[in-house]
């Protein structure tokens, strides 16, 4: 029967969908736990955007400092 | 939220962080009943149990010609409109266009063994999805041979717009050429040949990737965002530094 003839390669085309699909899900998910941690490493040694630093008030604070 | 508002990074992330677990979880859902109805579907009376493989092959084309497609609207975004979004969007789709054409032709190559007895031809449907595989290739070569990313964004763009040309040539090759893929059998004038117990799994499968492809995509939007943010500060800490 086709089915038994065949399981081979149906076997081998849904296991190439699975590594490929796992792979991009790993990859997405693996560079998103870098850059999170490449921001936080950045932001524990003081350097954060303009923006977020206005909004946390620190920068605020500062500039009311210096004024 | 306006739509033009998620022209802003910043809106985009929060939008995007609110939305990837949902996709996520409907996306799962998708592929648990297309892959149910794949599997339950009968055999095809001409190819037999390897129809199967058509389930992956037909989405995974499809979604690398969308993902060319996507990178060209984005081209023009990034080139015309200088949108935010558009050079994120087309860096993020490229791996995952290049992921689903490559699973195209891997899949197809297994159903071309039992069916034609030949893993590789070069017809002109094969070779023109070839052609957008290497294309991809070399878009994402180009991402990272060029380090600033607004001056990537500009050759990536006219690239992608060059190589635009192959999605009409790989749709309509098995017209213009006689080639040994078969013609258009899904969306076609006077309706699909394929029979509604293959042709609904086929539908539910592309619906499930399409959400992956979706899903996978603001997810790699996200970091790529993240990583510009990361790239800026450390800039910032270099000049800070000298």
């Amino acid at each position: 029967m086709a089915a038994t003839a065949h399981i081979d390669f149906i076997a081998a085309a849904y296991a190439a969908a699975v590594i490929t699909v796992g792979g991009l899900i790993a990859w997405v998910m693996l560079d998103y736990r870098a850059q999170r941690r490449a921001l936080a490493d950045l932001e524990m040694h003081g350097i954060t955007r303009r923006s977020e630093a206005m909004r946390s008030g620190t920068a605020m604070q500062q500039a009311e400092e210096e004024a | 939220m306006a739509v033009i508002d998620l022209a802003n990074p910043s809106r985009f992330l929060t939008l995007a962080n609110r939305t990837i677990p949902w996709l996520g979880g409907v996306t799962l859902i998708a592929f648990a009943f297309g892959i149910n109805q794949a599997m339950i579907a009968p055999d095809d009376y001409q190819q037999g149990a390897t129809v199967k493989i058509m389930f992956l092959h037909v989405p995974s084309a499809w979604l690398g010609m969308l993902g060319w497609g996507l990178m060209t609207v984005a081209a023009l975004g990034t080139l015309v409109w200088r949108h935010p979004l558009a050079d994120v969007t087309a860096k993020a789709a490229a791996p995952i266009g290049a992921a689903f054409t490559l699973l195209c032709l891997v899949t197809g190559s297994l159903w071309g063994r039992p069916e034609w007895g030949t893993y590789w031809v070069w017809d002109a449907r094969l070779t023109s999805e070839l052609i957008l595989f290497l294309l991809y290739l070399g878009v994402i070569a180009l991402w990272r041979t060029v380090e600033d990313p607004s001056r990537a964004a500009r050759a990536v763009a006219i690239l992608t717009l060059v190589g635009a040309i192959d999605l009409p040539v790989i749709k309509f090759s098995v017209e213009w050429w006689n080639t040994l893929h078969q013609g258009s059998s899904v969306f076609r004038l006077g309706g699909s040949t394929i029979y509604p117990t293959i042709l609904i799994p086929l539908f539910l499968m592309a619906a499930a990737f399409t959400l992956l492809f979706v899903t996978l995509l603001l997810a790699a939007m996200r970091n790529e965002i993240l990583r510009r943010r990361v790239r800026t500060l450390r800039l910032m800490q270099a000049s800070a530094t000298s």
